[in-house]
């Protein structure tokens, strides 16, 4: 009889024990991933880049010897450039990358996506992107004042079709571009 | 290798022999990891069931109202969600200790390459569906998990950096979102069970329900968890702001903040390394294991005695091949069988008492045969001159019970304790080749070879073919079922053995005209 009890009694604790492990990791501890007093920018940027050579349009005689379906007017090369993208925090280059086109014949959209961490409070940022074969200046850019909070999320999205970049933050003020 | 495997066998055997103390031997968890994960999917899949009627799948109902389950229906739908939440970790947790276990068994390699292999899908999918599943609550460890989630999946040069974007702010997600997520949520468990199917196709008799002790107990404990500790959402997912810090569920979620810490590749590097790792380990290096059983076609009549035997399905019943008198004979699939000897010890033709011709069985062991077994008893018997005499047959996979280093006590080891057909027994008492007869295996409900234990105990009890005749005195017969760390209790059990046969002799020697039947 006590044998028993005393087994039923380990039982108990067993159980116990299955429940506290159960219990306390199902979401403990708890994960910082975000140290306090600092905020995290993101990049996103989907773009494709202008071709890497200029388009020729193509003579009647070309068009005739297509198929119905085929004749566009203008002959593209495929291959696109790379987009070079840069960000800078305060004045500071922060982010800098020159990504190829995807795809193997390098036809594709450009595809960047970086994040960083930054102090809380105002910064001046600014982004900008060359997706032409320029060597001098940006093809878009954009600087704004921004006020970060603690563990705000800002996000730098980029949208050729809307102008560029979009800079979506809490508290944001648009600089006059250079 | 090796060293890490018998490291992790030890401690598991340390802590299977306190768990026999407390639990009956045929309830003990640790002998029942796959039954009671099995029991937890149960238990998700008829919470989840419930779970889903109240679930809006909307970007703001979604969070609302898995709110009101948890809030305004506690003591139903609060109390499912919670056993939803827990029975997922304890199904994480029983998978990962079946696993362990196994591998410190050895019971991964040989023929069980295939259970082990296909345990890999398993472990993604169930991973798959619990993390889709926190997804869908939508709160702060749900955003959490699909940005950290996106942004891994992002790095696939199939993906290109596209997921993630429906995360950079609050305008991108909608409700189709959800749609996805509960359609993966469902269809993920779903095709799971299909392959615990496939997991279990080399098990002949697979237990997939624990006792119904440990699991009304599991059950009981999963209830009372739920009601003093209820899971709980977080904040709602706020895409302006980083989910931090967040409650993680470190039975799924392990691997997160390594994200954070190694580059999306690295991460991407060690997943596949350690699947594949996963997946070459049967052959790393493979095990040499001892031939497949084999028929003798000559000493087959097709009881199918070994067929219903064989723990693994290794041996099946075909037509008769030789035109004798039969209609079935034995055939053994050697990529299946473990050379357990199961088959032999259940052959009627594995009889000892055999002169007239050539003990040879039906099946047999090409490396241990049965006629070797018989030499040898015969041999290691004939070296016992004590006045209390024991033969003693130990499983290899037990603790070495030649370790007593007994003077009175000749000691043979098998694969299996099973592989000892019954008739040994009588054999060695009735030609007087010992005064007891002493059995030592696995632990009740945990053999090695998975039945041979429980076989062992039918046929000495006489309910299962190859019955132990019924003249044998089952007073000289002594079993020890212990792991193999449990030397004490075999010396224990040996002792009292010792003595019961002393009494015997004793009492025989006081009554000389009693003749034992």
């Amino acid at each position: 009889m006590i044998v028993k009890a005393l087994q039923f009694f380990g039982q108990g604790i067993v159980y116990a024990g299955m429940a506290l492990w159960l219990g306390y990791f199902a979401n403990q501890p708890v994960y910082t991933q975000l140290p306090p007093d600092t905020a995290l920018v993101k990049l996103s940027v989907i773009h494709g880049a202008q071709h890497e050579g200029e388009c020729r349009k193509r003579t009647q005689e070309e068009l005739d010897a297509l198929a119905p379906n085929m004749r566009a007017p203008f002959d593209c090369p495929r291959e696109r450039l790379p987009v070079t993208i840069e960000v800078l925090l305060d004045g500071k280059l922060v982010y800098r990358e020159s990504v190829q086109p995807a795809g193997l014949a390098r036809g594709g959209k450009t595809r960047a996506y970086y994040k960083f961490q930054t102090g809380a409070g105002p910064h001046e940022l600014e982004a900008r992107l060359v997706d032409s074969a320029r060597t001098e200046g940006y093809d878009y850019e954009k600087a704004a004042r921004i006020d970060l909070i603690p563990g705000e999320n800002f996000v730098i999205d980029f949208r050729a079709e809307l102008g560029g970049f979009k800079f979506l933050g809490r508290s944001v003020t648009d600089l006059p571009e250079n | 290798m090796d060293l890490l495997k018998r490291a992790i066998r030890y401690l598991f055997a340390w802590m299977e022999a306190g768990l026999d103390r407390v639990f009956p031997p045929s309830c003990n968890p640790l002998y029942h990891l796959g039954a009671l994960g099995f029991l937890y999917y149960w238990v998700v899949v008829a919470t989840g069931i419930y779970l889903y009627i109240f679930f809006d799948t909307g970007l703001t109902e979604a969070y609302a109202s898995i709110q009101q389950i948890t809030y305004e229906q506690w003591y139903l739908g609060g109390v499912m969600r919670s056993l939803h939440r827990y029975a997922s970790d304890g199904m994480v947790a029983m998978m990962a200790v079946h696993m362990l276990r196994e591998f410190s068994l050895d019971r991964y390699r040989g023929a069980r390459w295939f259970t082990w292999f296909t345990g890999l899908p398993i472990l993604w999918m169930v991973y798959a569906a619990g993390i889709s599943g926190y997804w869908m609550v939508w709160d702060k460890l749900a955003q959490y998990i699909a940005i950290a989630t996106t942004e891994w999946l992002d790095r696939l040069p199939i993906v290109g950096g596209t997921i993630a974007r429906n995360f950079l702010d609050p305008s991108r997600l909608d409700d189709r979102f959800f749609t996805l997520m509960v359609f993966m949520h469902i269809f993920v468990p779903l095709f799971l069970l299909f392959v615990l199917w496939i997991h279990l196709q080399r098990v002949s008799r697979p237990t997939i329900n624990p006792p119904r002790l440990l699991a009304g107990g599991t059950m009981l404990m999963l209830m009372v968890l739920s009601l003093v500790k209820p899971a709980e959402s977080q904040p709602p997912a706020d895409l302006t702001m980083v989910p931090s810090p967040v409650g993680l569920d470190w039975f799924y979620l392990p691997a997160y903040p390594l994200m954070d810490i190694w580059s999306d590749a690295a991460l991407w590097g060690l997943v596949i390394f350690a699947s594949a790792l996963f997946i070459a380990l049967p052959w790393l290096p493979p095990l040499r294991r001892a031939r497949a059983a084999e028929v003798d076609l000559a000493n087959c009549n097709g009881c199918q005695r070994c067929v219903d035997d064989c723990p693994f399905a290794a041996v099946e019943m075909g037509m008769r091949t030789d035109g004798r008198p039969f209609d079935m004979q034995a055939i053994v699939d050697p990529d299946l069988c473990v050379a357990c000897g199961i088959c032999a010890g259940a052959c009627p033709t594995s009889m000892p008492f055999r002169k007239a011709s050539a003990l040879i069985p039906g099946i047999d062991m090409p490396d241990m045969p049965i006629r070797g077994l018989r030499d040898d008893v015969e041999r290691e018997a004939g070296k016992l001159t004590g006045k209390i005499r024991i033969m003693a047959f130990g499983c290899q996979h037990g603790w070495d019970i030649a370790r007593i280093g007994d003077p009175d006590m000749a000691v043979l080891r098998l694969p299996c304790i099973a592989m000892l057909p019954p008739a040994f027994i009588d054999y060695v008492l009735s030609r007087d080749l010992a005064d007891g007869v002493l059995l030592a295996g696995c632990s009740e409900g945990d053999c090695y070879n998975r039945r041979g234990v429980e076989w062992t105990n039918a046929r000495l009890a006489r309910t299962r073919d190859p019955m132990l005749r019924s003249r044998v005195q089952m007073e000289r017969v002594e079993t020890v079922w212990a792991g193999p760390v449990e030397g004490w209790t075999h010396r224990k059990r040996l002792r009292a053995f010792k003595d019961r046969l002393a009494a015997l002799r004793s009492a025989t020697a006081t009554r000389p005209d009693e003749t034992v039947e």
